[in-house]
């Protein structure tokens, strides 16, 4: 296999993160991180500041780790010689607080990237726009500003525009987080619906119920350290270590 | 009070003034305004990249090249530009006044240009600038397609503020002695007001200066307005996401 082919498989792509390391200005975030993603949707939960997020940065490189190697498929994407824009295009990121581009139409957000780096034109870049938006139930919003919608509405676009970019990996960090509860569920199902679909997904997040019933493994992290992966049932009805189950404990 | 009135109105004098105001005057407030304006955003632009760049020697002579041009009055610096760089020898535009004179406005209003964009830049919000990098597009493209246009709706206002600024600011050239044909609003109603011992030339000036200054902050005004709300959305169907399924 190579890097350049792409590697869709039934699976999935797998997402492997080799003794991860990171500090920010000297304070150590990440100690060490092992974890294999192979296909599937690995929900990673932990309290705040636990370096969850760093660590999904790390795989679109918006984060840089100090040590270790992140793999997607055969790519070893921390190689100081890769090409980050490529890697990123192979990657979809769906963030807390949405990020629309405020300037751009629902429609010419998702089409942006479409158009500027995979170099489509308008046509054919609306047309997998469209279908991006219908899938996600927005097609009738097209021509709406991100501002003139719902923070669900917003973040259903958003997961659009990473979509529409046809990634191997969905990276959601918090993607409910800050939306209104009776905004969450249609988020939440869209997400379902594309693990249903057999994505490689990495899912930060608080919804434990989510973790639970669609993740095929659930990672914790704590101060910088992964300490227990396991697939649901067991890790949320079993934990290992103490320090999981005090957090169950807290957030259950 | 008829003396009041007389020495602001005298209307025989406003309307002797007013042909050479707006066939000479006019055009050349408007095309000075212009030309300083586009030197200024140019440089402006380019010193405001400067002053954003993460290497220090590129910074330095940003930040010094404005603090000086901000700190200086404003006719200090048209002197030392318009009349110091022919003296100096550095006749770029040979005996062209008006090259001098766009010149040196340019180059004042390109120092509060560049504060203007580095401050509207740089607030752009770093999470559309993530989710941008995120989908691929290069650092230049994310500059061009996003913080760009998002940056500049922040500082429009402030940026109209700027050219109002440049088009009052274009009344200092005529300290360089630009020839007749040459002379913008000012100059004109200057010179009139010497010869005929008479303030009214002015106030037709001041006139036609605001004549050009406020609808500018209207326009501006409604365009920023447009911009904000997008494409004004068809006001029947808000459609219920029930209704979408």
């Amino acid at each position: 296999m190579t890097s350049s082919t792409k590697e869709h498989t039934m699976t999935g792509t797998t997402v492997r993160f080799e003794h991860i390391g990171k500090s920010f200005d000297g304070t150590p975030v990440l100690h060490d991180i092992d974890l294999v993603v192979a296909g599937g949707t690995t929900c990673v939960i932990g309290p705040s500041g636990s370096g969850k997020s760093t660590l999904l940065r790390c795989t679109n490189l918006l984060e840089k780790p100090d040590s270790g190697r992140v793999l997607i498929g055969s790519e070893v994407i921390t190689d100081p010689k890769a090409d980050v824009d490529r890697i990123r295009t192979r990657v979809g990121m769906v963030f807390q607080k949405f990020h629309l581009f405020p300037h751009y139409s629902v429609l010419d957000n998702v089409t942006l990237a479409l158009r500027q780096v995979r170099g489509l034109g308008r046509d054919e870049a609306v047309e997998i726009a469209r279908a991006r938006l219908t899938s996600v139930g927005l097609a009738a919003f097209q021509d709406r500003r991100p501002a003139q919608l719902s923070g669900g509405q917003q973040q259903r676009v958003a997961i659009a525009r990473a979509l529409a970019m046809d990634p191997e990996v969905m990276l959601f960090d918090e993607a409910t987080s800050a939306l209104d509860p009776e905004l969450v569920k249609g988020v939440l199902s869209v997400m379902r619906d594309l693990a249903g679909g057999g994505m490689t997904m990495i899912v930060v997040t608080h919804e434990m119920r989510f973790a639970r019933e669609v993740a095929s493994q659930v990672a914790f992290l704590d101060k910088g350290r992964l300490l227990e992966t396991a697939p649901p049932d067991e890790f949320f009805d079993a934990p290992r270590s103490e320090r999981l189950r005090a957090f169950l404990n807290e957030v259950l | 009070m008829s003396k009041f009135w007389d020495t602001f109105f005298n209307w025989p004098m406003i309307l002797q003034t007013l042909p050479s105001l707006l066939k000479e005057g006019l055009l050349n407030t408007v095309l000075l305004a212009a030309l300083s304006s586009v030197i200024g955003v140019v440089i402006g632009l380019i010193i405001a990249a400067g002053l954003m760049s993460e290497r220090r020697w590129v910074r330095f002579p940003c930040r010094v090249y404005v603090d000086i041009l901000r700190g200086l009055p404003h006719i200090l610096s048209i002197y030392l530009i318009g009349q110091g760089l022919p003296l100096a020898g550095l006749t770029v535009f040979g005996n062209w006044t008006y090259g001098y004179a766009a010149l040196a406005i340019g180059l004042v209003e390109a120092s509060y240009m560049a504060e203007i964009f580095r401050s509207g830049f740089q607030g752009v919000d770093a999470g559309i600038v993530e989710a941008a990098r995120s989908l691929g597009l290069s650092h230049f493209k994310t500059f061009r397609l996003v913080v760009f246009p998002v940056g500049l709706r922040r500082i429009l206002p402030a940026l109209t503020g700027q050219f109002i600024l440049v088009i009052k600011g274009t009344a200092l050239v005529y300290l360089l002695g630009l020839s007749t044909g040459e002379r913008e609003m000012f100059a004109i109603a200057q010179d009139s007001a010497v010869n005929n011992a008479s303030i009214s030339p002015l106030v037709a000036a001041g006139v036609l200066y605001l004549a050009l200054t406020i609808p500018l902050t209207y326009l501006v005004n409604a365009w920023d307005r447009r911009m904000r709300d997008g494409r004004r959305v068809p006001p029947v169907p808000v459609p219920t996401e029930g209704a979408l399924a």
